[in-house]
């Protein structure tokens, strides 16, 4: 033990370092899929579409607006605003459009119909940024690189992955829980979560509700999306990985739970990770592994609440 | 509606044929939207009992790599369709004992995940499976007659018709079976039909091994037809190929499934002909536009059109 660790300590700091950044990133697009699905009862595939579109939109406009000479310490906030911006569009417009059409549809069907809009969104996509990858990585650049030091030595890593992304994670868990638990919008959100027909019946205006939360896991979804761009190249297919892993998250963590969504991210971020460096063969296998190790022991997902069956 | 399906049929298949004799090419695309048709229809079975599975490109794919696998072994398209059907309802009995013990979204999502597995899988072991490359499958002996290319392509078509045939057949009668019934009781409210001693989640498990065996028999005569498997074939967006075949079908009826398929092949077609980087657009726009505004597919308007009214 104490010589694998001689040999393979570095290559494990790494793969932890890693595992943090990108659950950070896996928890934003989630727990927007989990907050969706918890109020509207839909699983948005096309929730993978609003990632792909973020992270484009982003580094379009990161390049666009360096080219007029924006300083590199304003491109982390220019990400965060794009992402904002593109859910603030999409979101009302899939909305009120398309998803308010079929709530009372059978799950299978609104399950189609995002699917179907995930298709159109792949090609439009494709049309709008072609299929050449696109880079810009001048937010990850700008904040340089730090020696994170373990065990006797030191790890190079980038401030941005380090700080930037599980730090805005973070903020966006307390900031939820604060929000759902704490305001009067939150405590009406998570009345409809929890029993939509009695919510109504009190008086709540579902609908605003609905608008309301799909906008804002829009706006999650984008986010990823966003903050995901500076660290690797974009191709058409990031939307289409992004979202099966999404899926896996929210059925572990349970439908609904914001920290449960919180706790998966991290282990199916670090369980990639560490296979990512150990056995990449398994690196798409990890999480759908852990999920279904997690459903033989909970089949209600780790924080899921179980229903009570009707007669 | 339901006693007109079998002249239906006949009338579909003739056309079928007709349309394979005047235009080669669609003799391959018709091959395959019969196969997928029949994977299809095992989606329509899980459909019945109100879940959907969004991995059932788990069992296609299995299916075409047990041909593509055993064919230098095996070297016969009869016997390797049994054995891709019998190796897929194994596996589906495998599969099938821990997805069923859950429903709905957990249904549809663990399935997802067998699919996702198998899928990195193929991709990963390069040595076994060629990864993304896939492999080639040879034109191959029909029932013991070596045949050449034309007479071999037209003899996987008639095989699928038939097999399609059977296929439609066997399940309308399943279907209207107490196990069958038992089936759509499970959407309707499991706990009553426990409390009547009906065991539901054998009843589910029984449909979900037969779906399976559909799947790889789909996928067998796929892997016949294309004669090259890749792992693309379980990817999830190839799941969810099938549930939109199901949807756009309708899931009303036997027929609907191959109905479903054979539009989805066609428009799939002139859409990647006509506008190469935007095929997904257009099937995408037509499956809204069927869930919006033709919610029984295309089996509920030829029922409407037929004056019945009912699609059941």
């Amino acid at each position: 033990m104490a010589e694998w660790f001689q040999d393979n300590g570095l290559l494990l700091g790494l793969a932890l370092l890693d595992g943090l950044s990108s659950a950070g990133l896996i928890f934003l697009v989630a727990v927007g899929l989990n907050l969706v699905f918890g109020v509207l009862r839909i699983i948005n595939v096309a929730h993978g579409s609003l990632y792909a579109i973020g992270a484009y939109s982003a580094a379009s406009i990161g390049i666009f607006l360096s080219g007029l000479g924006l300083p590199d310490w304003a491109a982390v906030p220019t990400l965060i605003l794009s992402a904002a911006l593109v859910g603030a569009i999409l979101g009302p417009l899939i909305e009120r459009f398309l998803l308010r059409r079929i709530y009372a549809q059978e799950e299978v069907v609104q399950l189609l119909v995002t699917f179907a809009l995930f298709m159109i969104l792949e090609d439009v996509q494709k049309l709008i940024w072609g299929v050449q990858p696109i880079h810009h990585d001048t937010a990850m650049r700008a904040l340089g690189t730090i020696d994170v030091p373990f065990g006797a030595d030191f790890i190079p890593f980038t401030n941005y992955q380090l700080f930037v992304l599980p730090g805005i994670a973070i903020v966006t868990l307390v900031g939820l829980a604060l929000f759902l638990r704490r305001t009067l919008t939150g405590r009406v959100i998570v009345a409809v979560t929890t029993d939509r027909e009695a919510a109504s019946a009190m008086g709540i205006d579902a609908a605003k509700i609905f608008l309301l939360t799909f906008t804002f896991g829009a706006m999650l979804a984008a986010l990823g999306g966003a903050l995901s761009s500076p660290t690797a190249a974009l191709v058409p297919g990031i939307g289409a990985q992004t979202i099966v892993l999404s899926f896996a998250v929210v059925a572990t963590a349970g439908l609904g739970q914001i920290e449960g969504a919180a706790l998966t991210s991290l282990m199916m971020g670090l369980g990639r990770s560490i296979a990512v460096y150990f056995e990449p063969e398994l690196e798409v296998v990890v999480p759908y592994i852990i999920m279904v190790l997690v459903l033989l022991v909970r089949p209600q997902g780790l924080f899921g609440v179980i229903e009570t069956r009707r007669v | 509606m339901r006693r007109y399906e079998p002249i239906l049929a006949l009338v579909l298949a003739a056309a079928m044929i007709t349309a394979a004799i005047m235009a080669p090419w669609l003799r391959f695309v018709l091959t395959i939207a019969l196969a997928k048709g029949i994977a299809v229809v095992g989606i329509l079975l899980l459909l019945r009992a109100g879940q959907v599975s969004f991995g059932h490109a788990l069992y296609v794919a299995f299916g075409a790599y047990v041909v593509a696998f055993l064919a230098p072994r095996l070297n016969d398209a009869v016997l390797l369709l049994a054995a891709a059907a019998v190796g897929a309802g194994i596996l589906g009995l495998l599969i099938g004992l821990f997805v069923t013990r859950y429903r709905q979204i957990f249904f549809g999502m663990l399935n997802l995940a067998m699919s996702m597995v198998f899928y990195s899988l193929l991709e990963k072991l390069y040595h076994i499976t060629h990864g993304s490359d896939g492999i080639r499958v040879e034109v191959m002996p029909v029932a013991g007659q070596a045949l050449d290319r034309v007479a071999y392509e037209w003899s996987i078509f008639g095989i699928a018709l038939a097999l399609a045939f059977t296929v439609g057949l066997l399940v309308r009668l399943y279907l209207s079976s107490p196990m069958g019934e038992a089936l759509a009781g499970i959407k309707t409210r499991e706990t009553r039909l426990e409390f009547m001693g009906v065991p539901a989640r054998g009843v589910l498990l029984s449909a979900y091994v037969m779906s399976a065996m559909l799947g790889g028999i789909g996928g067998a005569i796929i892997a016949m037809t294309s004669r090259h498997v890749t792992p693309l074939l379980a990817y999830w967006t190839s799941s969810g190929e099938l549930v939109f075949i199901a949807i756009l079908g309708g899931a009303g009826g036997v027929l609907g499934p191959f109905l479903g398929a054979a539009a989805f092949e066609l428009v799939r077609i002139y859409a990647a002909a006509s506008f190469a980087d935007a095929w997904q657009l257009i099937l995408g726009s037509v499956l809204l536009l069927v869930i919006l505004f033709a919610p029984g597919g295309l089996w509920g308007m030829a029922a409407r059109l037929l004056g019945k009214g009912g699609t059941r």
